[in-house]
């Protein structure tokens, strides 16, 4: 049976934000005051949660608040959440550069943690004198290093640059040097933040498999913080969602993901605000259906699924066409879909209540799309309608988790690459 | 799990508790190769770069002791006693400027090591024990600068009479490190939160020096204000009792040195709790 490894409970951390010691040496007397008299520390009481968009009016913030979790031994566990969240701060604490305001932290063995690339380097030194400096600062006698050199020196790949001083490294080389150095210490915990963002495509996959082999090989365990999504779900079983300092979501990784994406997600269902007055028939709701729907509302990028919206008819309507739109960003149309397209149907409507479907699969990012409904017959509109309720497109996390900001589509690329041959040019005249 | 039952019993237990008498001599052992990397590191600094390269040990002392030449025993008129005026000044310098030294690079050296600081978890106490080494490298080197000239007078001689007393040396050698150990501290430890102090810091270690022993031997201030504030200063008898044991003349008082050991401890102890309760959380103040 597993073993707790971490184990963290109540875990707050305090900060005063705006200019540093500005009045501190009063707040700091006062403070001694108080807590000489055995009362509570005022500042404390009046700090706020940790919410980007509103400036604290005090200039207390909680980074942390009320933090709890345990990683047992051999688990790789992911946190995750937006810039802000407190996860460098839990990491901070966790790696003992600063000291919990409240709450404690148990770990069971030796921990190194891979806070930034190249921390703990020195410029001017070699690459091997700072595989041993770095060794050294996490915690490793001369004799440890020396016997793993070699393997450092090969999975990190540099071996041609050993004796030149590293800040003629490039970033790569650094992260390299960096991971090698770590993942080499056999810590029993093993801390490692966004620092794959610096190195290549293969050196990535090259950590991520060398982080399975940590955890499931020798057992070790590995916190594991990333805006990679898709390495987050390829590495860890559980993971851990942080917002506002707080602990949002915990338990499984795949669980974990799926409250990340659809963190501002509708939960009422898809019904009209208002509804038109005299006419011959409206929209009243609108769901999704079929394996790769998540949830009512909610679908995978690139897979089918059945777009159904639900037709309340009071007189027949002939010759009618249904229409959807999917806009993103407020205005951006992005799809403008017709029954009648690709030689579809014109249909009459009898009476009653009717459901209207589409099938097909959106290969784009992941993100809220809003959705509008029309339905055009006799060179008028019956009834055009834009949902209250936003459709949500999760990523499956197979290549890089992306968003809005690499482009709208998420369409799947096949790469080639063929080596450079100058002379057949030349020789081409 | 069996933790209901039976209270685990972790490795390490972070929390906001803070032991601020405690000093974890084991922790620093286990990093003395970190603490060798450091020390090594600093001494090949000042070799890098520079023409003279490690010649500066010896230039910077000689021509202090020669500004002092000119400056008390020439214009000034401050009688040496029967010692020749260079080796006087060296003798005191030796000291001195180990200890300014200890307390001026101690005293920064949050600021200087912030990068790895806030990125990277070690011992942070090892850091200013690596430069109270360094400074004791640099020291030896000039000691020998101090040997020679001593031996060059000694072969001209001038009446230069060693006696038992210079084997207290090491004990004194241990209280200038110890003062400027804790004195470091306490200074560093001051300046994270409020920084006005580092501008201070090498102006007062100057005005020190003139209540100390360093440009004129105690003994002939007699029993003066002067000579007694001179007295309040730590380093004034481990100074004294340098110069006593070289060559048998000047001030000893096993009374003056005890004193000296006794404020050395309180300075110390203030040093290692200062640098405790700031050591955890200075990250946060910069």
């Amino acid at each position: 049976m597993s073993r707790e490894m971490i184990m963290v409970e109540n875990l707050s951390k305090l900060y005063k934000l705006g200019e540093i010691n500005t009045g501190s040496l009063s707040h700091d007397l006062q403070r001694v005051l108080v807590r000489l008299s055995g009362k509570e520390d005022p500042y404390r009481k009046l700090a706020e949660v940790n919410d980007r968009k509103a400036m604290p009016a005090n200039g207390y913030v909680w980074s942390l608040k009320d933090v709890g979790f345990s990683v047992n031994e051999g688990e790789v566990f992911g946190i995750i959440g937006k810039n802000g969240a407190g996860k460098s701060t839990l990491l901070k604490l966790m790696s003992k550069i600063t000291k919990p305001t409240t709450g404690t932290i148990n770990v069971d063995g030796r921990v190194a943690s891979l806070l930034e690339v190249g921390t703990g380097f020195h410029p001017d030194l070699s690459g091997r004198e700072n595989i041993f400096l770095n060794g050294a600062i996490l915690g490793m006698r001369k004799q440890e290093i020396k016997l793993r050199f070699d393997e450092i020196v090969e999975f990190s790949g540099i071996e041609k640059y050993l004796d030149t001083p590293v800040k003629r490294y490039s970033s790569g080389m650094f992260v390299r040097l960096a991971f090698a150095v770590a993942a080499h210490l056999e810590p029993e915990i093993l801390i490692i933040d966004e620092v794959l963002a610096v190195g290549d495509a293969e050196f990535q996959k090259k950590c991520i498999a060398k982080m399975g082999d940590i955890a499931r090989q020798d057992g070790r365990t590995i916190l594991f913080v990333s805006h990679n999504v898709s390495a987050v779900k390829q590495l860890c079983n559980k993971a851990m969602l942080l917002e506002n300092g707080m602990v949002k979501a915990l338990g499984d990784v795949n669980e974990v993901l799926e409250t990340y994406q659809g963190n501002n997600q509708d939960t009422e269902s898809g019904i009209r605000s208002s509804i038109p007055e005299n006419l011959p028939g409206h929209f009243t709701r609108w769901w999704l259906s079929g394996q790769s729907a998540k949830g009512e509302h909610t679908c995978y990028t690139r897979e089918h699924f059945r777009l159904n919206i639900s037709f309340q008819c009071f007189e027949k309507i002939r010759n009618a066409e249904m229409q959807f739109m999917l806009r993103y960003d407020d205005d951006q149309v992005l799809l403008h879909s017709s029954s009648s397209d690709f030689a579809g149907q014109i249909f009459d409507l009898e009476p009653g209540t009717h459901t209207l479907s589409f099938e097909l699969a959106l290969p784009i990012r992941r993100g809220h799309y809003e959705l509008e409904t029309g339905l055009w017959a006799n060179n008028r509109w019956i009834d055009r309608w834009i949902s209250s309720t936003k459709l949500v497109v999760l990523d499956t996390y197979e290549g890089h988790s992306r968003d809005h900001s690499n482009g709208i589509l998420n369409i799947r690329t096949a790469f080639v690459k063929k080596a450079f041959q100058p002379n057949a040019i030349l020789y081409e005249y | 799990m069996s933790d209901i039952t039976h209270p685990r019993k972790w490795r390490e237990t972070i929390s906001a508790r803070n032991n601020i008498f405690h000093l974890d001599l084991k922790e620093i052992w286990n990093y003395r190769d970190l603490l060798f990397i450091l020390v090594r590191r600093d001494i090949l600094a000042v070799y890098k770069q520079t023409i003279f390269g490690p010649l500066w040990f010896f230039i910077q002392p000689l021509l202090t002791a020669l500004v002092y030449m000119i400056v008390f025993s020439r214009l000034g008129k401050f009688s040496t006693g029967n010692i020749p005026p260079t080796l006087f000044y060296l003798s005191g310098l030796l000291i001195w400027s180990y200890f300014s030294e200890c307390i001026i690079r101690t005293s920064t050296f949050f600021k200087d090591n912030t990068a790895i600081l806030s990125k990277v978890y070690f011992p942070r106490i090892i850091i200013p024990v690596s430069l109270i080494i360094t400074n004791l490298v640099r020291f030896f080197i000039q000691g020998f600068l101090f040997l020679a000239i001593y031996f060059y007078y000694f072969f001209q001689g001038v009446s230069l009479v060693p006696n038992a007393y210079i084997l207290l040396f090491p004990l004194l050698l241990l209280m200038v490190m110890a003062i400027g150990f804790g004195g470091g501290l306490i200074i560093s430890s001051l300046t994270t939160k409020y920084k006005d102090l580092l501008h201070l810091v090498s102006f007062a270690i100057q005005l020190l020096m003139f209540l100390s022993p360093v440009i004129f031997p105690l003994h002939q201030l007699g029993d003066s204000i002067y000579a007694n504030l001179i007295k309040l200063n730590p380093l004034t008898g481990i100074i004294e009792a340098f110069r006593y044991g070289c060559w048998g003349s000047g001030y000893f008082s096993w009374a003056l040195l005890g004193y000296d050991a006794a404020c050395i401890m309180v300075i110390l102890f203030i040093g290692i709790v200062v640098f405790n309760s700031v050591e955890k959380n200075f990250v946060d103040s910069i």
